[in-house]
């Protein structure tokens, strides 16, 4: 098939690749890797019979997530030591809370920067251990851009480290505070859970509630199945829990992320079969199918196809993140430095 | 995509599709003979900016599996070039089977001579120029180490001539053999060049690495020694997925710097460098 | 301020290879390589026998090897110390 149809069959039925002929391998491979999943994808057919080229592919692809998640973890225990003496929580996020926390979103899973999430009446003293003592700096940011970030989004301006040229982004919520829906950081921190070493990961149903407010909120769609494959292995990892999806219904109202987590369950359980309660998934909307047919634009190239669609995305969501009279503030010096 | 070509360049296999029908004329032209692939390891994607731009003033974006995000686009006339560095730029950046040298190679009774160094310390030219004196050109540009046998893969894509080197080999070997002369890219004046039909069909027979050279053009001919903790770094250096590799990575080259002689020349112009390859070669063999 | 306490990774986290005058050390929790001079090599294999500060240490070492008695010894372990704690490879419990 010539979408990203092909990639959700075989993450959600890994068996179902057997039937796969090298072209349709080829096409998978091209996709998996521009939507980031090509780790997720190695794992998840691992141990299957499959053609030596696609074996070794498979192992590459293992091999690289290996690399990623060994190098997370250790900027983790990096920013662990620098922070230890400040006597604050210090939670990781996203890709890095995953494999620190053992959890299966975080098998194979690709990850980027390190993205921490700390009180934000301990920014200040964060930003200053990270910079004196574990030798971070500020990444090059014009004057513009440093004042546009404190003042508008939901984390310090990112600082890379001097030795190891990787990033920190050090986050004090999990949306920007000019987003509309206003999560409630007191209470992502209050609720995260210590882990042996120290650091903490938020709890499970606030980790669903980040997923999906990354979702809609930060960037146009994009990533969009990688994050909602994080959603399905959370939701798996979890839903068994006595009182698991009270509490994500909970949750979601209090971090006015309802309507975001509503849609998140039932675009997962779409894609990936994800077990979801009815109470907190919500009814099928009109919106939905838009987003799916979004979701899998991308061809067997792994180009990302309906173009004309993915602009209406991305202007929506800069709609959400800021707004209209200060966006247009934004673009506007933006454009003027180009 | 369009159009599309399918190569396999010793261990590794390319889909290549563009918008655009001549540059890919020409790869199959000059790749003719290289294998097919029928699960390629990389992708690698030419096609226009805009829609439009495919016909009004054409310019190639360079894309593929693995990608830079602010690559600049380049002359339809360049479309070859374009091609060659989409190849490069999946290797390396995506490459995790090998360990990728910077480094060129060529081989002689089973053994193979790396040749790596700063750019413009004439390692490609050096290494083509082996290629058509008794040598099987391995590759002018990347040399793929296995982590578990320790031998040397060859990698023999066109050989990317540069400026005063391609008149080296004008006139010199089968007219049949060079791509179109592209001036004024980025890198000045290149050709490419297919390799000779004794390093195709050999490319798939990896060797074991017997010589190490770091050579350096523009003085006067030296050949000194190397410590080495200073070649173990430099190859990281050289090395674009070293890191990515992990504790294999490590094992293979730290045992590449443990076995193998490692000496860095000094050469005034390529005669003379070939003549202490050769010298340093039969040494080595002792 | 008493003299910081650090402590190592045990051994087995590390490979090592020597080379001519230097030693590689390849990290196993970071995948960092480090290139390092005697006495790197010594003190993490000194402090792998528990956690100890820069005093402690140097009596560690003085058992096997001979330093010879000056002054200098302490301050220039610590410093070793601080250079292997920004490489990641030893830190403060």
């Amino acid at each position: 098939m010539n979408d990203a149809s092909a990639l959700v069959r075989a993450l959600r039925d890994p068996a179902s690749v057997k039937s796969l002929d090298s072209d349709g391998w080829t096409a998978l491979v091209s996709i998996a890797r521009a939507e980031q999943l090509a780790g997720s994808l190695a794992y998840q057919v691992q141990g299957l019979e499959l053609p030596a080229a696609a074996v070794r592919l498979m192992a590459d692809a293992r091999r690289s997530a290996e690399h990623q998640r060994r190098q997370a973890l250790w900027e983790a225990e990096m920013a662990r030591r620098a922070l230890g003496d400040l006597d604050v929580p210090v939670i990781l996020l996203k890709g890095t809370a995953y494999v620190a926390a053992g959890l299966s979103a975080g098998i194979g899973r690709s990850i980027g920067d390190l993205d921490i999430l700390v009180p934000r009446d301990a920014l200040d003293a964060v930003e200053r251990a990270l910079i004196e003592r574990g030798g971070w700096e500020w990444v090059k940011e014009d004057e513009y851009d440093d004042a546009y970030y404190r003042d508008h989004m939901h984390e310090l301006p990112p600082l890379i480290h001097k030795e190891r040229d990787r990033m920190i982004d050090v986050h004090h919520t999990i949306l920007p505070r000019t987003a509309k829906p206003t999560p409630d950081a007191q209470a992502l921190v209050a609720d995260s859970v210590p882990m042996a070493n120290g650091l903490h990961f938020l709890s499970p149903p606030d980790m669903i509630c980040h997923a999906a407010a990354h979702l809609f909120a930060d960037g146009d769609l994009a990533g969009g199945l990688r994050n909602l494959w994080d959603i399905d292995r959370l939701c798996r990892d979890f839903f068994t829990q006595p009182g698991f999806w009270e509490t994500l219904g909970e949750r979601a109202e209090r971090h006015e992320l309802a309507k975001p987590v509503g849609r998140a369950l039932r675009l997962a359980e779409t894609l990936y079969g994800t077990p979801v309660d009815g109470d907190v998934a919500g009814r099928a909307r009109a919106g939905d199918g838009l987003y799916l047919r979004r979701l899998f634009a991308r061809d067997g190239w792994g180009c990302e196809t309906r173009k004309p669609l993915r602009f209406a995305f991305y202007l929506r969501s800069h709609w959400l993140r800021m707004p209209p009279l200060m966006l247009a503030r934004h673009l506007f010096t933006k454009w003027r430095k180009a | 995509m369009r159009h599309e070509f399918r190569l396999t360049v010793g261990p590794v296999g390319f889909r290549i599709g563009s918008d655009w029908r001549e540059p890919l004329d020409r790869l199959a032209a000059l790749y003719d003979g290289y294998p097919e692939t029928a699960l390629p390891d990389f992708t690698v994607r030419l096609f226009a900016q805009r829609p439009w731009r495919r016909f009004i003033r054409p310019s190639v974006m360079i894309g593929g599996d693995y990608m830079l995000p602010d690559a600049a686009p380049m002359a339809l006339a360049h479309g070859l070039l374009a091609a060659e560095m989409g190849m490069n730029l999946q290797m390396a950046l995506g490459q995790r089977r090998y360990l990728l040298l910077h480094a060129s190679a060529a081989e002689k009774g089973g053994k193979a001579v790396l040749m790596t160094g700063a750019s413009g310390a004439g390692k490609s030219t050096l290494s083509a120029l082996l290629g058509e004196r008794g040598w099987r050109l391995m590759g002018d540009e990347f040399a793929l180490v296995d982590c578990e046998t320790g031998l040397l893969h060859a990698f023999p894509r066109l050989v990317s001539l540069k400026n005063e080197a391609i008149a080296l080999f004008e006139g010199q070997v089968d007219a049949r053999r060079f791509g179109p002369k592209l001036s004024d890219t980025p890198k000045g004046t290149i050709r490419h060049m297919r390799p000779n039909d004794e390093a195709v069909a050999h490319m798939a027979e990896p060797v074991k690495p017997a010589l190490l050279l770091f050579p350096r053009f523009g003085h006067e001919a030296a050949v000194r020694p190397m410590g080495a903790g200073e070649v173990f770094v430099r190859l990281t250096q050289a090395s674009t997925n070293y890191v990515a590799l992990g504790e294999a990575g490590f094992d293979a080259l730290s045992s590449l710097v443990k076995t193998v002689p490692t000496r860095a020349i000094d050469y005034p112009d390529t005669e003379t460098a070939l003549r202490l390859v050769e010298q340093l070669w039969t040494e080595s063999s002792l | 301020m008493p003299a910081p306490v650090y402590r190592a990774d045990p051994e087995k986290a590390r490979r090592i290879v020597q080379l001519d005058s230097v030693t590689l050390i390849f990290h196993r929790a970071s995948g960092l390589t480090h290139i390092v001079a005697p006495p790197a090599p010594e003190i993490l294999a000194a402090l792998a026998e528990g956690d100890a500060d820069a005093a402690t240490l140097l009596d560690r070492l003085k058992r096997d090897f001979d330093f010879g008695e000056d002054e200098e010894l302490e301050a220039a372990l610590s410093a070793r110390l601080a250079e292997l704690e920004t490489a990641g490879l030893v830190w403060r419990p």
